[in-house]
Formats: structure tokens, sequence, C-alpha cells
């Protein structure tokens, strides 16, 4: 394994991007909405194809506003199919982001003959290819513009929750008490929905929406595990997504060389890893399988013990 | 530049949204074929398309029918979440074959791989919800994105194997419905028809297991072995349906014609034949447009066609769509807001009699009165009079003040009567103080029908005379216009 500078351009690109969707990904698992980091990333096509077509560059602010617009909508159609038509909302949400992925694939099936684009380059942009593209100097240092962006999107995610944290707690928790209390229930339900489209589009044009699915699920629900506080919670779901990029992309570099073969995708790489850390935290966590069991046993050798309720 | 190249996109767009309106239209557009042709795709007479169409087609019915008990069970994501997990099936499926010898690109042997991992991943949804804290839908969500990394790692390894070439195991991302052949399409029909003959021999068992789990339970039905069947069935609709739409576009088909059928009826057996026909109808239609146009990816024409099914659905369909529904409910509130008018208007003339004993008789009564008697705001009292006057009960006074009709008196006592009929009712039986029993009368009094009236007339025989209003069982506040 041969480590190099853009080797760790490329840990810290990915774990700022693990942590910048954590933070919102840590409430959409407590508001059981986990589908919906899923649904965005698929829905925006769209919002992508129509930017792209408009300007006719892949890395431009309307292609950037468009995806960000239409994220929007998914949330917003998904409220309004679910409200409006009495609709399950997990069946809502399918609905909604396959309809919208459908029109904007056909938007880049007619569009490509005229230009050069396809499903494929606009979902699954490729964390390796970031570094590649020309840095932007800052000082003595020269930054590769994804760095810039996604450390953009970072800082304002965790301005918002520092600022709106009490705010988010109470109405992801008991939106009624929310209500009563006089925090906008909804409009929180909607900056939130708003936090995640804008991450998803600004971290998968980057670095690819397998990324961003992953690490808006995976690390807030290990962390969940882990414990019952919901700061903690945010703080565990960071350090974890963290692992998660540098395992992932020693993993992407070393793996596949076991195999004689030349390496593969760190994106790919870094959700396996987080999927390994939530296997431990579920079989060894506090709550564990196995934990549990070892405890329920122990209590049970104790003579003269109580043995502790079931924690599940 | 840009600009009439988006002229030339939006001039496409407007014409697929103009062939998916309307299948008939007429032949003048340029990539629009000729009628003949059309004719005979729609028809299944052509021999390039009749392939692809019918696949489609049984793909629709059967996904219709195994999504219907997927969407009442609430786990219509979990589709989503199968057809994620199949990828990395498919990649291991490819180096299988490679190190055995092969070219890796058998569909039979793909589908295997695929089914194995979906499986899996169902599985392991189910263990998650079912040992942790977590819920449904973070359960889904971490199969799906792990698996689907893990899948992308694996194809991205296998890319550079010697033996590998270009594999378009992308292709099963967003479905290639053009490249089925033969031995293909025998297998999806089989798996289609199997699946169709299984889901329906399960009838009652998955009926059960949807509507009412813990008394399948009890009835000693293997609950659980009958989810994990509902979730082969679906794996089985998944895995055929990747080569031809595509994993992210096959869970519309799942949920879709599903949802859209909920719209029209109440029934299971009649959702699940709509469900099916729905299905159907969206295979056909978007894969013998897709057929007959270039450059229209079958699955997502197909996803288009349901998708517009189920907006009409959810807007008109006479079970639980939005329009009808508000119908109902502007009829029903229409109907409370006459009623509230009327017995306003009663009780007014009759506090203000001297004599309780007297008949009522029917007088004029004031704006002010009426706007003091109920919550209303002006504009509500000026609404509910527009319609009193527009069905006749009310007859032409000096401005500011009202009178009933003739049909409108006795419009007006026959709802008092009511009302009071149900208040004596509550005090009697439910044990309601008669300070309280206004409110809650008022919550039932609109729905009582003839029958429900004689009933409560029989109910309470010690009354007087069973067609005179009774006198209220409790003090109605009445400001007498003179303090107001």
């Amino acid at each position: 394994m041969n480590w190099t500078i853009d080797d760790t351009w490329i840990v810290i690109i990915g774990a700022m991007c693990a942590v910048a969707c954590a933070l919102p990904g840590c409430f959409l698992v407590l508001r059981r909405m986990s589908m919906m980091g899923d649904a965005i990333s698929h829905a925006v096509l769209p919002g992508l194809a129509a930017g792209f077509l408009l300007t006719g560059s892949r890395a431009s602010l309307v292609m950037f506003i468009g995806a960000g617009v239409v994220g929007v909508l998914t949330a917003v159609f998904t409220q309004w199919v679910s409200k409006f038509g009495k609709v399950d909302r997990g069946a809502a949400m399918g609905i909604v982001f396959t309809t919208l992925f459908a029109i904007g694939l056909i938007m880049i099936r007619q569009a490509a003959d005229d230009v050069d684009l396809d499903a494929g380059c606009v979902l699954y942009g490729a964390i390796e290819l970031t570094i590649l593209e020309q840095p932007v100097r800052i000082g003595a240092f020269a930054i590769p513009p994804a760095a810039l962006m996604i450390g953009s999107v970072l800082i304002a995610n965790l301005l918002i929750i520092m600022l709106l944290f009490k705010e988010f707690r109470i109405s992801s928790f008991d939106p009624a008490l929310a209500t009563t209390v006089g925090i906008n229930a909804n409009l929180m339900h909607y900056l939130l929905m708003t936090m995640v489209a804008i991450t998803t589009v600004a971290a998968f044009e980057a670095v690819g929406s397998i990324i961003v699915i992953a690490m808006l699920i995976v690390p807030p629900a290990t962390a969940f595990l882990l414990t019952h506080r919901l700061s903690v919670m945010l703080v565990f779901s960071v350090v974890i997504g963290v692992i998660s990029s540098i395992l992932g992309h020693m993993g992407a570099l070393s793996v596949p060389l076991l195999f004689g073969l030349k390496g593969t995708v760190t994106s790919g790489m870094m959700a396996a890893v987080a999927g390994g850390l939530f296997f431990l935290a579920w079989i060894l966590g506090p709550e564990g399988l196995l934990t549990t069991r070892v405890r329920g046993n122990r209590e049970i050798e104790k003579p003269g013990s109580v043995p502790a309720g079931e924690t599940g | 530049m840009w600009a009439d190249r988006s002229a030339i996109i939006l001039r496409r767009v407007i014409l697929v949204i103009l062939l998916l309106g309307a299948e008939s239209a007429s032949g003048g557009q340029v990539d629009w074929p000729e009628a003949g042709l059309v004719w005979k795709v729609f028809t299944l007479q052509d021999y390039n398309t009749r392939q692809v169409v019918i696949s489609t087609i049984l793909l629709g019915v059967t996904a219709g029918l195994v999504g219907t008990f997927l969407l009442l069970r609430r786990r219509s994501l979990m589709g989503d979440a199968l057809s994620h997990a199949t990828f990395p099936g498919i990649g291991a499926a490819f180096v299988v074959m490679i190190l055995l010898g092969g070219t890796g690109r058998s569909l039979p042997g793909l589908l295997v791989g695929a089914s194995v991992t979906g499986l899996l991943g169902v599985l392991l949804v189910m263990a998650i919800r079912n040992t942790t804290r977590l819920k449904d839908d973070a359960a889904m969500g971490i199969v799906l994105s792990v698996f689907f990394g893990v899948g992308v790692a694996l194809i991205q390894m296998v890319k550079d194997m010697p033996q590998a070439g270009p594999a378009g195991l992308n292709d099963f991302i967003y479905g290639t419905a053009a490249s089925m052949i033969h031995s293909d399409f025998l297998l999806i029909l089989v798996v289609a028809i199997g699946t169709c003959l299984v889901s329906l021999l399960l009838l009652k068992e998955l009926t059960l297991l949807c509507f009412d789990e813990s008394f399948a339970a009890s009835q000693g039905w293997p609950t659980v072995r009958l989810d994990i069947a509902l979730l082969t069935l679906v794996t089985a609709v998944t895995v055929i349906g990747l080569q031809a739409v595509g994993l992210v576009l096959i869970i519309a088909f799942l949920i879709t014609p599903a949802t859209a059928a909920r719209f029209w009826t109440q029934r299971l057996g009649w959702m699940l034949t709509l469900s099916a026909i729905i299905g159907g109808v969206s295979g056909w239609l978007g894969a013998s447009l897709s057929a007959l146009v270039r450059d229209l990816p079958t699955g997502a024409v197909i996803v288009l066609v349901a998708a517009a099914i189920f907006l009409l659905s959810m807007l008109f369909g006479c079970g639980r769509g939005v329009v009808p529904r508000g119908l109902r409910h502007a009829r029903l509130r229409r109907k409370v807001g006459r009623q509230h008018l009327l017995r306003a208007v009663y009780e007014i003339v009759e506090s203000g009699q001297p004599d309780v004993a007297e008949p009522v008789r029917n007088l004029p009564v004031t704006f002010d009165a009426l706007l003091a008697h109920r919550s209303w705001s002006a504009a509500q009292v000026g609404g509910l009079l527009r319609t009193a006057r527009a069905e006749d009960h009310l007859e032409n006074t000096e401005p500011g003040s009202v009178r009933l009709s003739e049909a409108g008196f006795g419009e007006a006592s026959r709802v008092t009567r009511n009302h009071r009929l149900w208040e004596l009712y509550l005090i009697r039986y439910a044990d309601i103080a008669p300070s309280h029993v206004d409110r809650d009368a008022d919550l039932v009094e609109h729905v009582l029908d003839a029958e429900v009236v004689s009933q409560l007339e029989s109910e309470l025989q010690d009354r007087p005379s069973s067609l005179e209003v009774p006198p209220s069982p409790h003090f109605i506040n009445q400001p007498s216009p003179e303090i107001s």
C-alpha cells in the first residue's frame, strides 16, 4: 500500500462528507425517516439533468440549485401524497422518488445525443476523482475544490444543529410538545429535509451517492445502539463516520490486493466498513446480542440476585 | 448554443408528455412511427417487441399482486432495500461464474446470486428490527446502503479481472429491456406465472397476515414463515424485474399500482384485481411506447405511466380519492352548517317567547342575535344565510333580521327535536350532565337518521307527545337583545 498526499485528501474529504451526513442523519433516524436520504439522492436526477442541460457544465451552481430544489420538492410531494391521499409514508416516498427518477432518466437519455451525460456519471461520482481537479490555492495550501464544497456544507450543518439543537431535539422526540411550546414542528421538518437535500446534492456531486446514503443512516444507527443520549449519539456518529472513511480508503487500497486485483472504489468500501462497525455494535454493544446473553448468564449464576429485565 | 440545445430537449420532453397523455396521438410527429407499426406493437404482433412487451405485462401483473400485500403490510420500501441488496449478489455470481470458467454473463446465474443476497438482506432487515431498538426504516436503510456499497466495491474490483471484459453489470441498475433474449424471456415467464400462482394460493394466509398479525399468530399460523414467504415472492418479482426495468425502478412496480388501486376500493379482492390490471397496463403501454420511440428507457416510461395512473386515481378514485372525499366533506359541512343555523333561529325564537308551554311561533330574529348565539363570525353567518336562502329556508324580511320560511321552520323544529331527543338520551343512558350535553349531542345529531330517531322516541316514551319539540334539558345561553 502506497500512501500519498492524495490518499490523505481522499480520507479527509470522505471524513468531512461522513460528518456532514451523520449530523442530520441522526435526526432522520430518530424521526424514522431514514429512507429519505435514499429517496432524495435518487429523486434529484431531473434537477441535475435540467441544470446541466441549461448550463452545459457538470460543476455548475445552476445544477446544484436545481438538484437542491428537486430534493426539497421530494420531501414536499411525499408529504402531500401521504397527507392528502392518506397513503402510508413509505409508499408515498417510493412513488415520488421513482417518478422523479424516471423523469430524470428520460431527460438524460433524450439529451444523450447532444451532450455527454449519463445517469451513472451524474449519480455515482467517484471520490478518487475529486483530487484530480485543479486545486484551489488558499495561502500556502492547495485544497481540492470538493473539499471546499463539502467543508462549507459541513460547517453550515454544524452551525444549524448547534444553534437549533433544542428545537431539533424537541421536535424530533415530541412534535406535539414542540408545537405547544411555540416551535413550528412543520418548519423544523422542512428545515431538516432541506439540510438533507443540500448535503446529499453537495456530497454526491463530489463523492457519489453511495457514501451519502450510507453515511446518513449507518453511523447514526450504530451510535443509536450505543447510547440513549442524543448529544452522545451525535458525537459517536461523527466518530464512526470518520473511522469508516479512514478504514474504508485503506480497505479499498489493500483488500483487492489480497486477491491479486488492482483496487476498488473507496465509496463502496466506506459503506462496507460502516456496515461492519454497525454489525459490531449490534453484536457487542451495550445492548448487543452477545452482551445481553453474557450478562444474562452472569445474573443467573449470581445467587440471590434479581435478573435484569429485557433491555431491548 | 445551450439555448437551442435546451429547445430540442424541451420539444422532446413535450413530445414524451404528449405521447404519454394520448397514445392514440396522430402520426404527425417526427419521432412517431407510422400507424401500422404502432398497431402491431400495441397488439403484440410485432415480432421484435413482442417478448419485451409480454414480459413487462406479466411483470406488472405479478408485481401488482405481490405489491398489494406489501402495501397493506406497510412494507412498501422493503422492495427498495431488497432490490439494492441484490446488487452484490450479481457481482458475486459474476465472479463465481468466471472462476468456474464461464463468461460470467449468464442471466440465470446472475439472478440466482441476486436472489441469495436479496433474501439475505431481507432477513437481516427483519433481524435488525426484531433484536434492536431500531425501527423498520433504519434497518432497511442500513441493509440497502451497505449491501449496495459492497456490490459497487465488488464490481469495481472484478472489473479489472483479465477474463471479465466489459461486463455490463451496471445495466441492472437502470435496466435494458431491449437486450432480452429468448431464454431470458422464458425465465421471466415461468417465474412470473409461478409467483402469481403462489400468491393466489396463499391468498387467505397473506390476507390474515396483512390485516391482523396477532390474530393469525393466535390461530396457530406460522406468521414469521408467512412473512418470509411474502418476502420471497417479492424477491422473485424484483429479481426478474432487474433486467427489464432496473433495480431502482422495480420498486415503483411494486408500490405504485397497489397504492393506486387502494383509492378505488375497500375490498381486498377488487384491490388485487385492479392493482394487477394497473400493473399490466403500465407494463404494456410503457414497453410499447419505449419500443416505438427512440431513446425512451423502458423502465422509466413504465414508471411514468404507472405514476400517471396513480395521480388520476389519487384525485378521482371513487373510494378514497381526493376530489370525491373533498366533495363528501363539503356536503357534510354544508349540512352541519344548515342544521346549526336552523336550530339557532329556533332556539332564539323559543327563548324570546314569554310562555314556555305555548307552541313556538315562527317570528323573525335579528342578525345580531344570531351572531351572539354561537361562536360565529359575521362572514360565517352571512355565508350560512346565503345557503339557507338558496335552499328556500328563509323568507325576505327587512334588512338586519331573518325569518324562516314554512319549509325552513318545519326543518328547524325537526332538527331541534332530534338534537333534544339525543340530549335526553345521553342524559338518561350515558350519564352526561345536562350542562355538558349540548356539545356531546352536537357530535352526533347531524347523522341521526329516521330509524335512530324513532328508536330514540321509543326509548324516551314517557315524553308527552311524540311530535312536539321537547323543551331543552339545559339553559340556553341567550343574551337578550336589550342587554347586548
